[in-house]
Formats: structure tokens, C-alpha cells, sequence
């Protein structure tokens, strides 16, 4: 019985050995296909106009090094304001996504109240429907607040846009915090909000997952900056960038210096936090 | 002393006291800011902008007059199917390049006895994270003739620029039907795929037998979910080819045409009644593959606790 099972066990293990080579070509030729293109970016950035069309694949040499591109950049466009607008944007819209969203999402798990269950529901649709498609009258609304070119209407949009998804993703967590822990402090006589911030350290990752997927969107996002915030005071990153290289389109080493600087940061903390950041989608993904 | 125990929201909620008001008061306070927001700046936007499709420019209410715009006979008739071909178009590359080959990719690395899948999954991920803007950029460059690496002008014809683009886009977001599927497969036990090894079950035959129908209920999520994200898409087409979406309006898709109708073109002022109704229109083909999900998949489909 043991011998069969070893050696059936044995074949099926042979088999994808043989095929574990071709996986890691097939994966790592993908890999390339993923990195190549950014690679190509950043390495020509480096290089000087004449070496850029003469020899896109090769390495910067000390012949062909170039930082001309950047200074032009560093020189037409503030891109460190665009920066910090972006993460001035990104961050408030972070934090409000993930309290008021937790908050929703404690009190969907949490308390079996008149039209939970309708509640969930409406606040649920908004995963469904694009927010964009309410760009017409959320441009009228924001004119008649006054407040198109502000930081502000961005963060309010964004907020909406993140918090649908933020509490069906939260909601799933809060429910798995265990019962007794919450009735344990109910008992020593924690009121309700002190049961919502007892909760919130154990949802963890669903907060981690929340922040990534709310992050991510908003620091890339184009439409609404070019409608409700095009001024040069509220430029984001993807504006700025957007403008900058629809005006330098010819000047190559420019354009190639103004791609790197936008990828660079988010390429670096993106390695930095890559673990947190995967781990965060996955446990997002799966509920 | 079994008074304490009885938890604080539960008592509010069948106590007497709380007639008037069957919601307790914390709960509202936990619910006010997310209801508020979500309700100002997003269901009443897309309400209000399903109203405005129903009245002129000036505000006077003309009925479905805008909508038969969009239809044969219509003034927008043929370039809101244009843009709509088009987008369905950018879909299908999605759905059958993107999501297929995501999932191959996602099976690939949770190959038992596989190292270094870590690293594959934190690179092949990393493109998701740029802006599309700068996406665009990125490729328009490398196809550019003038840098030489490609010949053809492939964004520069109308019969390769959609094509083109919709493959940009499938190869900036594969990371992210990857990720999914790859959760899923993770989370699929070992045991089972164990034990019809041990009975001497191919992989492939593993494959369609035990993983893909425990798939299936994933497939069917990132199928909607890029369906939605496809013809909301527009920042793409926007920084690569303009609001004209050119070449000859061949790559316009319904976010291009939107913001064209609402905020003008070259000699075309831009009306709000006209970009409502395109507002309106997205929202009832989005729907549509809402409700197919919904009833015609998801329905159906079985789903396994595992």
C-alpha cells in the first residue's frame, strides 16, 4: 500500500520536474515583456538625443551620458509641487476611505439595526457603477460650491469613489473579529466607539487591502484632475505629466527624464512594500 | 448580572425605549460621514446626471428626445456606435488576451516545487502601478518611427491603432487578474489536487477537472470587473491620441466620447444635455453587463466552500 502510493506519488512529481525549466522560461520571458519597456525608459533617459536614436539597447556610456533631459524638466515644470499635490491628495483621501469607510462597514457587521441589509446594499451598488459617468453634474455641483481647482473637490470624489468598495471589503473583516472579544469588553464597560477601535488593529490586513486598492486609482488618475482641478495649483502627478509631454512630444530627453521621474517613486516604494501591498490585494481579492 | 451580558446593541434595538428611533445613535454616527459623502458626491451626481439627459441645454425638459440622438436616424447615431464597437472591441482584448493569459501566468507560478515565484509575481505586477498616462507615453515612444525600434506606424493607422492600444492597456493591467487567480489558486487545498495526483490525473487533466471550475466563480468576477473598468477607460486614448481619438475616430471609445460631448471639441461646443445622455448611455450598457453577470453567470455558477 505504502510502496504503491510512493511510487505513484514519485511519477507525479517526476513529470513537472522536467517542466519546471520551461515554467521558468516562460515566466521569466514574461517578466521581460512586463520590465522591458520600463528598462528601455529609464536607461535612454540617461543617455544623450544623438545616442538615444542611434543606439536605443545599449547602456549608457561615459561617452553617451546625459542628464540634459532632467534639467529641462527641473526647469519648465514644478513637478515637486505636482508631486505634492498628488500626495497630498492621495494621503487625505486614504485616510478618510479607510476611517469612514471601517466605521460603515463596524456598523454593517456589528449592530443588526432597521435596513441593515438595505444599507449594505445601497452602499454597495457604488462598487458596481463607475463614478465617472456623474462627472457632469459633479463638475456643476463642485462650481456651485466653489470648488473647482481645490484639493478639496478631489478628495471629496475620491472618497466617494473608494468607500463602496472599502466597506464591502471591511465589512467581511469586521465580521470574523470574534464575538466574545467584543462582549468581553462590553462587559468591563467599553462603550461602542471603544469597541470600534478595539476591532479596528485586528482588520489589519483588510485595512492594508483597502489602502492599496483606494491608493491606486486615485494617484493615477487623470479624468478627474483634468476636470475639477486643472489649474497649475492642484496639478497631480498625472496631469502634470499628462501636460508636460503633450508640450515636449519632440524633445526626446526630456519627455524620457519626465517618464522615469513620474515612475521612479512609485516603482521604489512599490518594492519597498511589495509584500504588504500583494498580501493586501490578496486578502482583498479573496473576500 | 445576565442583564450586563446581554450586548449593549441588541438591547436598543428590542428595548422599548427605542420605538421612535429603531436605529441607536452610535450607529448612526458610525454610518453618517460614508452615507453622507457617498450619497453627495456620488448617487446624487449620477442621478441628477440621468435627469439632465432628459432636458435641453436650456433646461427644458425634452423627454427621451437626446436619447434617440444616439440611435439610427439620430445626429450622434454613428459616432456613438462607432465609439461603442470600438470599446467593445478594447473589451474583447481584455477578455480573451488579458484574463487568459492572467490566468495561465497565475497557474504557471503556483506549480508545485516552483522557486522564486515571489519574484515573478512582485515584477509582473509592477506595471499595474503607472499611470496610464504614463503608459501611453512609455509605448508611444517605442512604437514611434521615428526611434526606429518598430517600422510601422502602428497608432498612426486606423486599422492597427485599436488593436494597439487595447494591447498597451491588456499589458499594463495582466497583473491584476494574475493576482486574483492567483489567490484563488492558493487558496484551493492541496490535498485535493493530491489526491487526484495520487490517482493518476495529468495535470492538464487536474487542471479542467479540479482547478478551473473552482475558477470559475473568479473568472466571472474579474470578467465584470474589467468589463466596467473597459468602458469606463479613457485616459489611455486621451493621452495617446487625443480627445479625437484619432486616427479618424478609429480608437474613439464612450469615456472619449463623453468628454468630447460635454466638454467640446475643435469647432463643437460642448453641451451638457449631450454629455448626460452619453453619461446615461454608459450607464445602461454597464448595467446590461451587470444584469448578464448577475443572473446569466453567477447564478449558475457553483461555488465550492472550501
Amino acid at each position: 500500500m505504502t510502496a504503491t502510493t510512493a511510487t505513484t506519488a514519485n511519477r507525479g512529481r517526476k513529470r513537472p520536474r522536467v517542466s519546471i525549466a520551461g515554467i521558468h522560461i516562460a515566466l521569466f520571458v514574461y517578466t521581460m515583456v512586463a520590465l522591458g519597456p520600463v528598462l528601455l525608459i529609464v536607461m535612454n533617459s540617461l543617455k544623450s538625443r544623438r545616442a538615444i536614436f542611434d543606439s536605443p539597447f545599449a547602456f549608457p556610456t561615459s561617452e553617451t551620458f546625459s542628464l540634459k533631459g532632467y534639467e529641462t524638466v527641473f526647469d519648465r515644470a514644478a513637478f515637486e509641487k505636482y508631486f505634492l499635490n498628488s500626495i497630498v491628495i492621495t494621503v487625505v483621501t486614504v485616510a478618510a476611505v479607510i476611517l469612514f469607510g471601517a466605521m460603515a462597514a463596524h456598523a454593517l457587521a456589528e449592530y443588526n439595526f432597521t435596513g441593515n441589509t438595505m444599507m449594505g446594499l445601497y452602499l454597495a451598488v457604488g462598487v458596481m457603477i463607475p463614478i465617472r459617468l456623474g462627472t457632469v453634474s459633479i463638475l456643476k455641483l463642485m462650481v456651485k460650491l466653489g470648488l473647482v481647482n481645490t484639493h478639496l473637490s478631489l478628495i471629496l470624489v475620491y472618497t466617494a469613489m473608494g468607500l463602496p468598495l472599502a466597506v464591502f471589503i471591511l465589512s467581511q473583516f469586521f465580521r470574523q473579529v470574534p464575538q466574545s472579544l467584543k462582549d468581553a469588553a462590553r462587559i468591563d464597560g467599553a462603550g461602542e466607539y471603544r469597541i470600534f477601535w478595539l476591532a479596528m488593529p485586528l482588520i489589519r490586513p483588510g485595512l492594508a487591502a483597502v489602502g492599496v486598492f483606494t491608493m491606486l486609482p486615485v494617484w493615477n488618475d487623470l479624468w478627474f484632475p483634468l476636470i475639477l482641478a486643472p489649474g497649475e495649483s492642484t496639478k497631480t502627478v498625472t496631469l502634470g505629466a499628462q501636460v508636460f509631454l503633450g508640450q515636449f512630444v519632440s524633445d526626446w530627453p526630456s519627455v524620457l527624464a519626465a517618464l522615469t521621474l513620474a515612475m521612479i517613486p512609485i516603482l521604489i516604494l512599490y518594492l519597498i512594500f511589495s509584500r504588504q501591498m500583494l498580501r493586501g490585494i490578496m486578502s482583498g481579492a479573496i473576500k | 448580572m445576565t442583564q450586563t451580558t446581554v450586548p449593549k446593541a441588541v438591547k436598543t434595538v428590542t428595548g422599548g425605549s427605542a420605538k421612535r428611533w429603531r436605529v441607536p445613535r452610535h450607529v448612526i454616527v458610525f454610518l453618517a460621514p460614508a452615507v453622507i459623502i457617498y450619497t453627495a458626491f456620488m448617487v446624487y451626481p449620477l442621478l441628477d446626471s440621468l435627469r439632465l439627459s432628459l432636458l435641453s441645454d436650456e433646461g427644458v425638459f425634452v423627454g427621451l428626445e437626446n436619447i434617440r440622438e444616439l440611435f439610427p436616424g439620430g445626429n450622434l447615431s454613428n459616432t456613438f456606435f462607432n465609439a461603442l464597437g470600438n470599446n467593445f472591441m478594447f473589451f474583447a482584448f481584455h477578455f480573451f488576451v488579458q484574463n487568459p493569459m492572467g490566468l495561465l501566468i497565475a497557474v504557471l507560478l503556483t506549480q508545485p516545487g516552483l522557486r522564486g515565484q515571489g519574484i515573478y509575481r512582485t515584477l509582473i505586477f509592477a506595471p499595474t502601478l503607472l499611470s496610464v498616462v504614463i503608459v501611453g507615453f512609455i509605448w508611444q515612444l517605442i512604437l514611434s518611427p521615428l526611434w526606429g525600434i518598430i517600422e510601422t506606424p502602428l497608432l498612426g493607422k486606423t486599422a492597427t491603432a485599436l488593436p494597439t492600444l487595447s494591447l498597451m492597456s491588456v499589458w499594463q493591467y495582466l497583473g491584476i487578474p494574475m493576482m486574483f487567480f492567483y489567490a484563488t489558486l492558493v487558496g484551493i487545498p492541496e490535498e485535493l489536487l493530491e489526491a487526484a495526483r495520487v490517482d493518476g490525473a495529468s495535470g492538464w487533466k487536474i487542471f479542467w477537472k479540479i482547478t478551473f471550475p473552482l475558477m470559475l466563480p473568479m473568472i466571472g468576477i474579474i470578467s465584470i470587473i474589467t468589463y466596467i473598468a473597459n468602458l469606463n477607460a479613457f485616459d489611455l486614448i486621451y493621452s495617446v491620441q487625443g480627445a479625437l481619438a484619432g486616427p479618424e475616430f478609429s480608437t474613439d471609445i464612450m469615456g472619449t466620447l463623453f468628454y468630447r460631448s460635454f466638454f467640446g471639441q475643435q469647432l463643437q461646443i460642448g453641451s451638457t444635455a449631450v454629455g448626460a445622455t452619453v453619461a446615461t448611455a454608459m450607464f445602461v450598457v454597464i448595467l446590461i453587463g451587470v444584469l448578464v453577470y448577475l443572473f446569466g453567470f453567477q447564478r449558475r455558477v457553483t461555488t465550492y466552500e472550501l
